[in-house]
């Protein structure tokens, strides 16, 4: 270190003396030792000649007139402020406590007369190699409160960009989420996002990050834009998966990857989608019969696979109205006691067990966590979503962009998607997105994708897979129908689904039909659209949703087409 | 918390021990076990049967050294894991890239 570097520096001391004698033989000692020699014949001049020339160093008598060197010492030492002015007490005293009273001063070490050049050299350097100490530890302090004031400021600016991305969709806004996160330093290694689906499904997200901070939150930049920006334009999960992971496997350095959990809660089709990757184990729970059906990670978590390996396959769960999903970082799990032990999933069951108001189930949780270690932990986020009726819809993007003098009137199209493209490609996204060029069309942007998306999975599932419906009757039933179609999906070899979309002006506006044919059986209509309405059962929903959202549907060749219209007003 | 280190006297086979936390702090000590060897082997075991606890990073720290050693083609085991670090390694998944024992 460079405080004990034998480097020579002349250092300014002040000798303060009231001896005349005793000052010019201490003088010509310290000066042939190389230094500076300021000199004082009381303590008064003493502090006088230390506030006006800083010396680095001083050696001071202790008895001497007008002001004595305890006090001189004292009001030196108050000047130094927190510089180490080293004071060396001249003694002919004796007695320890005479002694001590130097020490206790302000003193730091002190000479008995007579002066032995040797040991006051000696002194001198010791002394010096202290100052110098204090000064380097002085000037470090310093530093890094600077670099800590800046990286307060950097990481304030930065959150500030980061709440802006992380917070833009409705998880403050939605009154059926409920969520708690604690912060770590300004960030928090857990991201929680949550946006609408154009056809009102949710979207949700609660992600970990390997690490905390500035690490954690460049890689949930990225990871948010994908979740809104998708979400809005209507992708499904498997989608959004894909390319979150493959955006994270590409930026992210090896050792960083992110734990996460999306589902999609859909209230129309009463049922939540699920993809766990390396996040503890949510659940949903059965309001009516209490019971807790686990969310298990069964895949990696995302960043991690490359794109041809990674695993998008998700798990549906029935819900119905009021039934809740529970989600939970590690934090909760991995809180620890006095002793190093976990709180665990077991101990979080007995929470679940106790618990006797489901709103109250947070407190309950923090108050077991609580109880059991006594200090807060870092990252605890907890999140629960309750399947509520009556979402709305909502337009996607900004209504209207431009004057709409370009949009496209007059026109028609066809697509047929054949098994290859209906086993890994959903279309709707960016069929909506081409229909909104119609302006008329877009403040229905979420009727029009409700209803294209039903009409959809109707002619896949039913038509192209056979699957029936009538299997959603329960809830094996209805976790058989999405095993079954995962199946028959995965083996799917011929087969077709047809959309048409004509688009005509009318005197008054517009009107686009969109006509959809599928490969399947079809069936038989009348019967189907006979059967009683009934808002709680898994199944059938669909085709109410589609009559009510749209101005006229109307089935064809056997139940294998079908039609809706949508129309629209002039814009003024 | 140690790292410790050793290669099979054949020089195909590097076994690191980790003992006590796995967490961030072993992160250098952990790079430099397998870093420093010139010569690289075809296997290599981590053994866990002294460590008490294991975080994320110490996750992100397996994907690294799956990577150096070659990253799909790598052969990495991982021993002698206490049922906690286990529940770790099975939340994450990583049963599907390391052969966990």
């Amino acid at each position: 270190m460079s405080a004990l570097a034998p480097v020579f520096e002349p250092l300014t001391i002040l000798i303060a003396e009231d001896s005349a004698a005793d000052l010019l033989l201490l003088s010509t000692i310290v000066r042939r030792q190389g230094h500076q020699v300021l000199t004082a014949s009381n303590g008064a001049q003493a502090v006088d000649l230390f506030a006006r020339e800083r010396p680095q160093l001083v050696l001071m008598d202790a008895l001497m007139p007008v002001m004595d060197g305890f006090e001189a010492a004292r009001r030196i030492k108050q000047l130094a402020g927190e510089a180490l002015v080293p004071i060396i007490f001249l003694t002919s005293l004796r007695q320890s406590e005479a002694l001590a009273q130097c020490l206790d001063a302000g003193g730091d070490d002190f000479l008995p007369k007579p002066y032995n050049p040797l040991i006051l050299a000696a002194k001198i350097n010791a002394m010096d190699r202290l100052r110098r100490l204090q000064a380097t530890v002085l000037q470090q302090r310093d530093l890094i409160a600077k670099h800590h004031d800046y990286l307060l400021h950097e990481q304030r600016v930065a959150k500030a960009v980061f709440d802006k991305v992380a917070h833009s969709g409705c998880i403050n806004a939605a009154p059926n989420i409920r969520y708690l996160q604690s912060p770590y330093a300004l960030f928090n290694g857990d991201l929680l996002l949550a946006a609408y689906t154009p056809a009102g499904d949710m979207h949700v997200l609660l992600g970990d990050f390997t690490g905390h901070g500035l690490p954690a939150a460049v890689g949930a930049m990225p990871l948010a834009e994908v979740f809104y920006g998708m979400t809005a334009k209507g992708y499904g999960l498997t989608q959004i998966l894909r390319e979150m992971n493959a955006k994270l496997k590409r930026i992210l350095p090896v050792d960083m990857f992110c734990c996460a959990t999306l589902l999609c809660l859909s209230t129309q089709r009463r049922a939540v989608e699920v993809w766990n990757g390396g996040m503890p184990e949510g659940y949903v729970h059965e309001v009516a019969t209490g019971k807790r059906t686990p969310l298990i990670s069964r895949h990696l978590p995302l960043g991690v696979l490359s794109a041809q390996a990674f695993d998008d396959r998700t798990e549906v769960w029935p819900m119905a109205l009021g039934d809740r999903v529970f989600l939970l970082s590690d934090g909760v799990l991995d809180t620890a006691d006095a002793n190093e032990q976990l709180f665990g999933a077991e101990r979080l069951q007995q929470v679940f067990a106790a618990n006797r108001e489901p709103d109250r189930l947070f407190e309950d949780i923090e108050q077991a966590l609580a109880a059991f270690r006594g200090e807060a932990r870092d990252d605890v986020s907890m999140l629960e979503i309750t399947l509520q009726a009556g979402q709305s819809m909502r337009a996607t993007g900004p209504l209207y962009a431009d004057s709409g003098q370009s949009c496209p009137l007059d026109w028609s199209m066809s697509f047929e998607f054949r098994a290859e493209t209906l086993k890994r490609y959903n279309p709707l996204p960016y069929l909506l997105q081409l229909l909104l060029e119609i302006h008329g069309l877009r403040e229905q942007s979420g009727a029009l994708y409700s209803v294209m998306a039903e009409l959809y999975s109707n002619a896949l599932e039913h038509g192209v897979l056979g699957l029936d419906s009538r299997l959603k009757r329960d809830a094996e039933g209805f976790a058989q129908y999405y095993r079954l179609r995962n199946e028959r999906l995965v083996q799917l070899s011929s087969g077709y689904v047809r959309v048409h979309v004509q688009v005509e002006p009318t005197a008054t506006g517009g009107r686009m039909t969109l006509r959809i044919e599928d490969s399947g059986p079809g069936f038989d209509v009348e019967q189907v659209l006979a059967r009683p309405l009934d808002v709680d059962r898994l199944s059938g929903r669909g085709l109410d949703l589609v009559r009510q959202l749209s101005s006229d549907v109307r089935w064809s060749d056997g139940g294998r087409s079908v039609c809706v219209e949508f129309c629209w007003e002039a814009l003024a | 918390m140690s790292v410790e280190s050793e290669v099979s006297l054949d020089g195909k086979k590097l076994t690191i021990a980790i003992k006590g936390r796995f967490d961030f702090g072993s992160h250098q000590a952990f790079r430099d076990a397998y870093e420093r060897f010139y010569k690289v082997p075809q296997v290599y075991i981590v053994d866990l049967k002294e460590t008490t606890y294991m975080d994320s990073s110490a996750l992100g720290m397996l994907l690294l050294l799956r990577d150096h050693a070659g990253g799909d083609n790598s052969e990495v085991r991982i021993i002698n894991s206490s049922p906690d670090v286990r529940k770790i390694l099975a939340i994450s998944n990583f049963d599907k890239l390391f052969d966990i024992h």
